[in-house]
């Protein structure tokens, strides 16, 4: 196991880890506002760091996805900047916050990824700051009924218990898993009518990451509905529940569907590349004599087909890939109607 | 994935000389539930201005394949049957690096949904022991999935094959082209560019 390691990305990935690790003992001031109970939480996510940036380093160096990686911030970065900021900001406004091609595929499809990644981001955005020890609330001294809110320990804003602004605060939670469990029904129906999804589908890619959702969504909920409705009788159940499936799921995420929330900004990358190449030289096919790409995309293929191994360079000159699709399709069939002529039956 | 009643013995034959250019394959291809009913087969004129030559393309299902390595996001599989399938919708970013390097010109992208699909043998009738949707419609024998025993027998002078060589690179595929018999390869060198 220790030759199949990737060093390179080893190294990325303890980086990660010990920044991460440094930036919650100094956000939490030196673990004083770290909650002991959280322990667990931190150490799962500190896991899933480590393995988050890992994948990331060994996936980044892929020759297509370094290629991508390294020419989208290039070109951010470019003379075309304010442009370019300006596209980056739109998409990711259309692409990643509206999931607008989602809906694309299917409008219930598009609902119910919205719901589940809106509902698991704001999740993330509230659990991760209180469990680093960066938001805590204390009681307003002087007072039963007024608490104080603490951002990276510096006093950010009070609120009266009882309030508007306290049950959305306390209940945050249960909004995030709402949306998460609507979400996740809109897809599990999907996944069990959809007999396309059901022949290609599998347990631990598709099935898995819902059931996992759906576990901590409901031991989530768990913890209100305990100390509502039952005086917290519950509590011990429900608290080692929840963290167990939430544990689960941080461990588990390096390695799973949920991979591609952190793969899916590339296509940010991508859009930049793609603009460039529609605003330069056009690859013209030799067959349809029309303009299927852009020369940039064609000629960066060439090399990255090459870097992979393969060798697509035509006898006479040229490259295969200097065709269309169209055109790779009728070459195949002039190849064919050739070898048969040749042959003296059309057909046999 | 269902893949119990898969039938390994039965193959994908391809005989591009025989199609008629009906788009029976098409509209049958678009009823596949894989697909979104989207279809994924291509039907062209080969050179409509100086031949009414048509052809069908499906995808080949290549050993080693071109698409899978050229795509940034992992995002296309071949699976342990060999059947190398559509783009993972959570994964594709839409980059285009997979239509453009296939050498059979198969992907296709469907920019609005910021997603490649392509045919992936009806992996729904496949793995349920049917044979794919064009396959079942195709009138000529263009399109046909069976036994090679079978294969044989009806098409006695032409041998199916597998290999196929697009300039310097030699390509191995899990779907066969009927050639005349005695073939080994087939060779796209140029030679019949314009």
């Amino acid at each position: 196991m220790l030759s199949t390691l990737n060093l390179r990305a080893l190294g990325w990935a303890l980086l990660a880890s010990a920044l991460l690790a440094a930036s919650v003992v100094a956000g939490s001031r030196n673990l004083q506002n770290f909650d002991g109970a959280l322990a667990a939480y931190l150490f799962a996510t500190l896991f899933a760091a480590f393995g988050i940036v890992y994948r990331y380093a060994v996936w980044l160096q892929r020759p297509p996805t370094r290629l991508y990686w390294r020419a989208g911030w290039r070109l951010l970065f470019s003379r075309r900047f304010p442009a370019y900021l300006a596209e980056l900001a739109r998409r990711l406004v259309d692409e990643l916050a509206l999931q607008r091609f989602i809906w694309k595929r299917s409008p219930k499809r598009g609902l119910a990824h919205v719901l589940l990644a809106w509902g698991c981001l704001s999740a993330f955005a509230i659990t991760i700051p209180l469990v680093f020890g960066w938001v805590h609330f204390t009681l307003k001294s002087g007072t039963i009924d007024v608490y104080e809110a603490h951002l990276l320990g510096f006093h950010a804003f009070d609120f009266p218990l009882g309030g508007f602004v306290a049950l959305n605060l306390f209940h945050a939670l249960n909004w995030s898993s709402v949306l998460v469990l609507l979400g996740v029904f809109g897809f599990l129906r999907r996944r069990i009518t959809d007999a396309g999804q059901i022949s290609t589908q599998t347990f631990e890619m598709d099935l898995m990451p819902l059931v996992l959702l759906v576990l901590i969504s409901v031991t989530g909920l768990g913890l209100t509905w305990d100390y509502e409705l039952m005086q917290g009788r519950a509590h011990a159940f429900m608290a080692i529940s929840h963290a167990i499936t939430v544990i689960l799921f941080l461990l588990w995420l390096p390695f799973g569907k949920f991979f591609h929330v952190f793969q899916r900004p590339a296509q940010l990358g991508v859009a930049l590349y793609q603009r460039e190449g529609e605003a330069g030289a056009q690859a013209v096919c030799p067959h349809t004599g029309e303009a299927f790409a852009s020369r940039l995309h064609v000629e960066d293929l060439k090399q990255v087909t090459s870097e992979l191994g393969y060798d697509y360079r035509l006898t006479g000159g040229g490259s295969h890939l200097d065709l269309s699709p169209q055109g790779k399709r009728a070459a195949l069939a002039k190849a064919h109607l050739a070898a048969r002529s040749e042959s003296g039956a059309f057909f046999g | 994935m269902t893949t119990t009643a898969y039938r390994s013995q039965e193959e994908f034959f391809l005989d591009p000389q025989r199609c008629i250019g009906c788009h029976a394959c098409e509209m049958a291809c678009a009823e596949c539930e894989t697909n979104g009913q989207l279809a994924m087969i291509h039907v062209d004129y080969v050179d409509r201005a100086v031949s009414p030559q048509t052809s069908v393309q499906v995808c080949m299902h290549c050993e080693e394949p071109t698409c899978a390595r050229v795509c940034p996001a992992d995002a296309i599989a071949k699976d342990e049957l060999g059947v190398v399938h559509s783009a993972n919708a959570a994964r594709c970013i839409a980059c285009s690096n997979c239509v453009l390097a296939c050498p059979f010109g198969v992907p296709k992208k469907v920019e609005p949904m910021k997603l490649m699909m392509k045919c992936n043998l009806c992996y729904d009738r496949t793995s349920a022991g049917r044979r794919p949707m064009c396959a079942t419609v195709c009138p000529s024998g263009a399109l046909w999935y069976g036994t090679r025993e079978r294969m044989a027998a009806m098409r006695p002078n032409s041998t199916p094959v597998n290999e196929f060589r697009f300039g310097l690179q030699r390509v191995k595929t899990r779907v066969n082209v009927m050639m005349p018999k005695g073939s080994t390869e087939l060779v796209v060198d140029g030679t019949e560019a314009p």
